[in-house]
């Protein structure tokens, strides 16, 4: 006698048992801590910051011990934490150009005020395993020097004093925010931005380099690339002033366009612009290419019809974790609709059998 | 449970969700924008159908969960967990019980009444979506009544296969105005949703809610040569005997043999609670 299957809750249970024990693994080796994963992964904990959209290196480095190092697991971790925040109030923006920099280079001026500061990149390693860190070394120590005295000068500010790169004019305007609101379509280059700032990294990646090899190409050059530690400061209506709160580390990428002007303007750049949380370079960058393509519409370019440049196709999939949520979601039960299905795909069969029966027939 | 507000969210999260569920019930079968917020569980498992039935809530509320029109799928099984933890509330597996029924797939076959809330999960709210992929021109077309694209498709299903080759989230039009998607429910649950209850649809990851309210008239479309046939699978189900409801399919040997049960679960028990009986099962 068939008995309908039960025992979902059981299966749960037993499921997340595993899974915790599946965690932590070989209870030989030592357990990890978040201060290691904080310090030691912490271009992955950047990327949880930036991608869960929430500034706390130690949440990240929790969430990402617990997805088991699955950094969009961990984003999603983290973006959950956040709805169950309240939302005290908005900063002021962030002055990137007083931004105490780690790393700055510029790829369109040799030399520029201020110099170029690599600071600590992959850039120009080789990429040979280095054996040495398998086993246990000895912390490295870099030579210092004398932190700048003065702010670094954005670089595009000097092909803005000169007129041949579009000047971004302040609109004023307060950005909505895609948190609060949902999001609707067109939407302006501030909500555009947000989104951005919060999509996939590999996303992005992708979108940005189909720009480059010619699907709604845009030549870009790194005016700017700059990382390094901004103020936070919040209005306190009860003061009267700005109190800084807190820091932030950031990526902040300018990128120089061309743009051979169109019947109204003369020739001049524009500029595509990324800015992420942490040291996190090829999503800044890629976020730049991106928000440039974005910007067809207003620069007055043709519509390729290339994917980087149609908004909707952009904003509405960028968002990993609504991307991972719905391509997931097909592993759940779908049994009432795939016996819908099949009753259906057996009737047509039926018929078609029979259609062709009479016609042999005849 | 203390380290949560009431049924998860904060008051003005709920607040900002009831007026979307207020707007939509006032235009029904309007896709009313809502601010989704990121849940705990994923999007795909219900989030839209979750934040709905945490706005509706009340601590006085008796809330039933069903996946596939069943209470012990694992996903329902998780979501009545969840609210038994942040709400508090009272869970049952009843139909009849239930003020508050949050459902994925199915429309309970007890018929609901005018006291009870029916929550639908819903994955893509736009019915015109797998026509025009662009949510700018299918928000256009909904504005200006022009669904031409849909019944042209109908047709070409009628010109193909004979017959409208949709057997799932089968397009409704709501009191002659809005097409509206009933989420994925199997087409034999289309003529349940004219219903004395209140039923809401949230779709969470595309930031969508909308509503039919008590009474509805919720028509599927057809054509006057053609008209909507709801289908059910041929036969009566093997543990107790209706012939009205829902069947799931199920293999039961390794030679392919199947057998046809209730896909609502509730139903069937109390079915077989009244004696009804069905052929697997010794009277």
């Amino acid at each position: 006698m068939y008995v309908a299957v039960k025992g979902g809750e059981r299966a749960i249970d037993n499921a997340h048992a595993w899974l915790a024990e599946a965690r932590r693994g070989d209870t030989s080796v030592a357990d990890l801590s978040l201060a290691q994963v904080r310090e030691q992964l912490s271009l992955a904990v950047n990327r949880v910051m930036a991608e869960g959209a929430l500034y706390d290196p130690d949440l990240a480095a929790l969430a990402i011990k617990q997805a088991r190092g699955d950094l969009i697991e961990a984003i999603f971790l983290i973006r959950a934490y956040k709805t169950t925040l309240p939302r005290l109030g908005y900063s002021r923006p962030v002055e990137t150009g007083a931004m105490r920099v780690m790393r700055r280079v510029s790829a369109t001026f040799k030399d520029v005020p201020g110099g170029q500061i690599l600071g600590p990149t992959f850039d120009y390693t080789h990429r040979l395993l280095d054996f040495t860190l398998a086993a246990e070394g000895a912390a490295p120590e870099a030579a210092q020097a004398e932190a700048a005295a003065e702010d670094l000068p954005h670089v595009l500010g000097y092909l803005d004093r000169e007129g041949v790169i579009q000047p971004e004019a302040d609109g004023g305007a307060a950005p909505g925010d895609l948190t609060r609101a949902p999001l609707e379509l067109p939407a302006d280059r501030a909500l555009r931005l947000q989104a951005l700032a919060r999509g996939d990294e590999g996303f992005l990646l992708g979108l940005a380099y189909s720009s480059q090899r010619g699907y709604g190409r845009n030549h870009p050059f790194v005016g700017e690339l700059r990382i390094g530690a901004v103020a936070v400061e919040l209005d306190i209506p009860e003061l009267g002033f700005a109190v800084e709160i807190g820091e932030l580390e950031l990526t902040e990428c300018e990128t120089v366009n061309q743009f051979t002007g169109s019947r109204t303007q003369p020739a001049q750049f524009t500029r595509g612009y990324g800015l992420v949380f942490g040291q996190s370079e090829r999503k800044a960058i890629a976020m730049a290419l991106v928000d440039r393509a974005l910007r067809w519409k207003e620069l007055g370019e043709e519509d390729t019809g290339a994917p980087v440049q149609d908004e909707e196709f952009v904003l509405a999939h960028a968002d990993n974790i609504q991307a991972t949520g719905f391509l997931e979601h097909i592993k759940l039960p779908h049994y009432v609709d795939f016996q819908s299905e099949l009753e259906l795909v057996r009737r047509l069969r039926r018929e078609a059998a029979g259609a062709s029966d009479r016609e042999a027939a005849e | 449970m203390s380290d949560y507000n009431f049924a998860y969210l904060d008051e003005p999260t709920k607040r900002m969700i009831r007026r979307a569920i207020l707007k939509g019930l006032a235009i029904p079968g309007y896709q009313v924008p809502f601010a989704s917020r990121e849940m705990p569980m994923p999007y795909g498992w219900g989030t839209g159908g979750v934040q709905v039935t945490a706005a509706t809530l009340t601590p006085s509320d008796t809330l039933k969960v069903i996946d596939q029109g069943a209470d012990d799928t694992t996903n329902a099984v998780s979501i009545r967990r969840f609210f038994q933890r942040v709400a508090g509330v009272a869970t049952t597996e009843r139909t009849a019980e239930a003020t508050v029924i949050q459902t994925r797939h199915r429309v309970p076959e007890t018929p609901l009444s005018a006291d009870q809330i029916l929550v639908y999960q819903v994955p893509i709210p736009e019915p015109l979506r797998f026509l025009e992929p662009s949510e700018v021109e299918t928000r256009k077309m909904h504005a200006l009544e022009e669904y031409g694209l849909m019944h042209v498709k109908l047709y070409e299903d009628i010109a193909r296969h004979g017959e409208i080759a949709t057997s799932y989230a089968y397009p409704v039009q709501v009191a002659g105005r809005y097409v509206m998607d009933p989420s994925p429910i199997p087409k034999f649950d289309n003529p349940k949703l004219e219903s004395p209850a209140i039923q809401l649809f949230g779709a969470g990851r595309e930031q969508r809610i909308y509503a039919l309210p008590p009474y509805t008239r919720a028509a599927s479309l057809d054509f006057e040569d053609h008209p909507f046939d709801p289908s059910r699978a041929d036969h009566p189900c093997a543990l107790c005997g209706a012939t009205d409801s829902y069947l799931d399919e199920v293999i039961v040997d390794d030679e392919g043999g199947r057998m046809f049960v209730c896909s609502d679960t509730d139903y069937c028990a109390g079915r077989r609670a009244a004696g009804h009986r069905g052929t697997e099962v010794a009277a």
